[in-house]
């Protein structure tokens, strides 16, 4: 692990500076034994399936800042999520009530002769055009497989423009061969933000920034009464508002997988505390992080005092679902911290959980310290989880599991997974908002979506009777992780 | 000329990996940086279908395969894909990391080819041009590597043909169009090969396609190329009808040109048109009033942001048939020059008084400026994508979305094509148009 370089234009990957990987099976205590034994080491599969990439995860940040525009230098197949970003943003202002406002998104359609001559002027143009549309107040530069292939000098653009233009034009190197963890966008989407927007802090505010997605904005009821503020960022925050979170008390983390890089930065950098335990999962999980955030805050009396409130107002509650749900066994597939957190609350609310697979792992984050590994907290508390693969959205491995484990509910947190449990037969549910889950209140949301979902077995079984399945016999039985290459160094495995 | 593009409404080379998905039991196989089938699935995509999406076999270039390149990489992937995925064709895809880094391809594919296996490759390369134009040599690909192999003797089989007739997911309803096309061909005698969708024969049907009759291409320029390659290749002339027919008017004219072509039994193909136009006018008739006396609250006018093939025949359409007039049309494809003449051509007459402007962008960010500074003064009607959703509210437009992306509808056998597909557009204007009442 190396210190935030706020320097270097380009931020390191999570495999050379976190040593994360996305290929592993075994249980999670042998996991997060290689993790802590540093023995953790990448396998490689011999056959795999689409992932996804970098330039996508450092666009989902960047293109929901109020007054900032995104070009994208690439070709047009790069811009394919353009109008999915957008839809997000829409649906997110109106949760917000800000006013609707699409998403202004450019692409410099990178051709054939391009890719001989250079395609710099076509970026520049593009950031000029962009810019006599829209007067935004940041511009931000995403790159691609293409230009970085090609190698053009997208900083030096940036540079000249941010002269030219008096606006910071902002270059995010976030192609997609770079990495095979496609968080590593989120943290190029952050080191842009810290480097080239984020402002020295002049005074100390009663702000706490909460790096999120685009879920619901439960931390007003925790902070307001704590005497802070709430600050959400990225998605829906202004430049100016970014230009200060340098000045917060604190930074939360609602998932540190998508934020340990811009928490350890604002530590680092300007000296903004990050709350380090693993995020509000399940009662203990949430205890802790309450205990965590009061001293952080310096408000533990306050804390303890609203601990005890929130237990004596759902444990009765969660009584009443646990005898509901005790002894159904649960499959997950999920992306790293927020997957560990899952873990946690469905064991929490009486599931078996017969295991998991999740998309990367990272070892340690950026903060350096073990306290915010989610995972050995879910070993920890709640003990071992069999069957736990790192698996970078593998359907082909998914599908031969569920069908070998044939569990009664399968939870996902990312699309494009649910159609398997669902062609087998298995109920599964989905859970875009991650703040759903989060905190106290959060343990009885879930608990009742389970329940739903559960119950709600037509569908998938109607489903099942009627679907192909385009795997073939011969791999479903195989042993699922047969194409996960041996020649692993991790001890444990 | 502007190259930059707000709001794509297309996907660059590699989009072709759709086409593929529509194929029955075929899958693509993506020699790419990771994220790229994802992202074209975005776009393109709405449901992962039999093997598409997540299922997609990839190398998920990385930055050892740019250095050291990706062939042995490929080989794995395509013997685990033979192995895993249950599918009757495979087509190896390239995107812009091998083809910059210039990995060979063909050679790895055809020790695969050598064994007999059904696979075939295509370089696609995101920057080498977009899915309208990729789909052309993804198609050319399968039947020059694959279908040729099949090909039995030089002779026809009567009244067979192949349909080249849209791009299969770039066209949202691809599946209803061609579900419809194949149905009104068969009413006028016609063997049809139409290659994608619920109403193939997946991959049997294209084994069939060197010994079709004729070729009938329906599109205003992507698919020529395929006719003029199989014209080339096996001898087999083709028809071109040079946009999407929608309605009774232009889906006769479509059939009776096909008739006239292949020399088809008149009677017999009349007799079919008769009792199609019967029933579609019928359907006009029973609801002519409510459309005579409902002008108050109807567009007046409308502006296609469309692909070339549906802007010409919405437009027909739309004028001749239900009486809207054509303000601007915008066609957003990224149309070759040399076909450009052609679709003016079709605009200057497109009905019997009247002619519409047209101009070709690929930036529909300028578009929409453009349309913004119009004098918005009678109820208008947008043809375009999600994309216009603000566009059509801040001009009091009713807004039909029938391009990429759809995203606020979904659509499983919808169809605009033919004579069911132009009664299906009266619907879906219409029921648009009354639920802004309340």
């Amino acid at each position: 692990m190396s210190k935030i370089n706020l320097n270097a234009s380009e931020v390191q990957t999570r495999e050379s500076r976190l040593g994360s990987i996305t290929g592993f099976a075994g249980t999670a205590g042998e996991l997060v034994g290689c993790a802590r034994a540093g023995t953790l080491k990448e396998s490689e599969r011999s056959f795999s399936q689409c992932m996804g990439c970098s330039s996508g995860n450092a666009f989902c940040q960047l293109s929901m800042i109020q007054d900032a525009i995104v070009v994208n230098h690439a070709p047009v197949g790069c811009a394919g999520d353009f109008f999915t970003f957008n839809f997000v943003y829409r649906v997110g202002q109106m949760e917000r009530n800000l006013p609707p406002v699409i998403g202004r998104y450019f692409n410099t359609n990178i051709e054939e002769q391009d890719t001989i001559f250079g395609a710099t002027q076509k970026l520049a143009n593009t950031i000029r055009t962009a810019y006599e549309r829209i007067h935004p107040n940041a511009i931000f530069i995403t790159t691609s497989c293409a230009s970085g292939i090609i190698g053009d000098d997208v900083e030096g653009v940036a540079n000249d423009l941010t002269e030219e233009l008096g606006i910071p034009i902002i270059s995010c190197f976030c192609e997609g061969f770079k990495s095979k963890i496609w968080t590593t966008g989120f943290d190029a989407a952050y080191h842009s933000i810290i480097r080239k927007l984020v402002k020295p802090p002049e005074k100390k505010s009663n702000k706490v920034n909460i790096v999120n997605f685009w879920g619901s904005h439960i931390f007003d009821e925790i902070l307001n009464p704590l005497g802070y503020e709430a600050d959400y960022i990225i998605p829906f925050s202004t430049t100016a508002q970014l230009k200060y979170i340098s000045e917060a008390v604190a930074t939360i983390q609602i998932c540190p997988t998508l934020g340990t890089y811009i928490g350890a930065a604002l530590e680092q950098v300007y000296g903004v505390p990050e709350i380090k335990s693993p995020p509000a999962y399940g009662i203990a999980g949430t205890d802790q992080w309450m205990r965590e955030l009061g001293r952080v805050l310096d408000r533990q009396e306050q804390i303890e005092a609203l601990i005890v409130k929130e237990h004596e107002r759902i444990l009765p509650k969660l009584q009443e679902y646990r005898e509901q749900i005790q002894g159904k066994k649960a499959y997950l597939t999920a992306g790293a911290a927020h997957g560990h957190a899952l873990i946690a609350l469905l064991r929490e609310l009486g599931l078996e959980v017969q295991g998991a697979a999740i998309f990367h792992h990272d070892p340690i984050y950026d903060n350096g310290t073990t306290t915010s590994d989610a995972l050995a907290h879910a070993v920890n508390t709640y003990g071992d989880i069999p069957n736990y693969n790192v698996c970078n959205k593998q359907a082909y491995e998914l599908v031969n599991v569920l069908n070998k484990i044939k569990p009664d509910i399968m939870i996902a947190r990312h699309g494009g997974m649910t159609l398997w449990g669902a062609k087998l037969g298995i109920p599964t549910l989905l859970v875009g908002d991650e703040q759903l889950s989060f905190g106290y209140q959060g343990i009885l949301n879930y608990g009742e979506r389970i329940l739903e979902t559960l119950d709600n077995k037509e569908f998938v079984i109607n489903l099942a009777k009627h679907s192909t399945m385009p795997y073939t016999k011969w791999w479903l039985d195989q042993d699922p992780f047969s194409f996960l290459r041996s020649d692993l160094n991790v001890k444990t495995y | 000329m502007s190259k930059l593009i707000e709001q794509p409404r297309y996907s660059c080379a590699l989009g072709a990996q759709q086409s593929i998905i529509a194929i029955k039991r075929a899958v693509p196989i993506l020699h790419s940086g990771p994220g790229c089938g994802d992202k074209i699935n975005r776009l393109l995509g709405q449901g992962e279908g039999y093997a598409g999406g997540n299922t997609v076999p990839c190398t998920n270039a990385s930055e050892s395969e740019i250095v050291f390149g990706g062939e042995s990489k490929l080989g794995t992937v395509i013997e685990g894909a033979f192995q895993v995925i249950d599918a009757d064709l495979y087509v190896v895809l390239t995107g812009c990391t091998s083809d910059i880094i210039g990995d060979d391809v063909a050679q790895v594919t055809s020790r695969y080819q050598e064994q007999d296996k059904p696979i075939v490759y295509v370089e696609t390369g995101g920057f080498k041009s977009n899915n309208y134009v990729s789909h052309e040599t993804v198609v050319k690909g399968i039947i020059d590597q694959y279908v040729d192999k099949f090909k039995v003797g030089s002779h026809k089989i009567k009244r067979l043909v192949n349909v080249f007739a849209t791009i299969p997911y770039q066209d949202a309803f691809w599946n209803g169009n061609l579900e419809e096309i194949k149905r009104i061909l068969e009413g006028i005698g016609l063997t049809v090969n139409i290659l994608f969708g619920a109403e193939s024969q997946g991959i049997e049907e294209w084994k069939t396609i060197p010994q079709a009759e004729f070729n009938i291409v329906v599109s205003a320029w992507a698919g020529l190329e395929i006719a003029e390659h199989l014209k080339n290749k096996y001898d087999t002339p083709y028809t071109h009808f040079s946009y999407l027919p929608i309605g009774g008017l232009e889906t006769t004219k479509f059939l009776r040109q096909v008739v006239a072509f292949g020399a088809l039994d008149v009677d017999y193909a009349e007799a079919f048109i008769k009792k199609e136009e019967e029933k579609f006018y019928m359907h006009i008739e029973r609801m002519a009033d409510f459309m005579l006396e409902f002008r108050y609250g109807l567009p007046r006018r409308f502006y296609t942001i469309l692909d070339a093939s549906y802007a010409i025949g919405f437009s027909k359409y739309l004028l001749n048939e239900l009486g809207i007039l054509p303000t601007k049309q915008f066609i957003i494809d990224d149309t070759p020059e040399v076909f450009q003449g052609a679709i003016h051509e079709q605009f200057e007459k497109i009905s019997e008084f009247r002619s519409a402007k047209v101009s070709f962008s690929i930036d529909a960010g300028a578009i929409q400026e453009e349309i913004r500074k119009d004098e918005h003064k009678s109820r208008g009607l947008i043809l375009g994508s999600a994309w216009e959703r603000d566009l059509a509210t801040e001009i009091g437009a009713d807004l039909l979305i029938v391009s990429v992306p759809v995203a606020y509808r979904l659509i499983l056998n919808c169809g605009y094509a033919g004579y069911n597909g132009g009664l299906r557009v009266i619907e879906d204007i219409y029921g648009k148009v009354l639920d802004t009442y309340r």
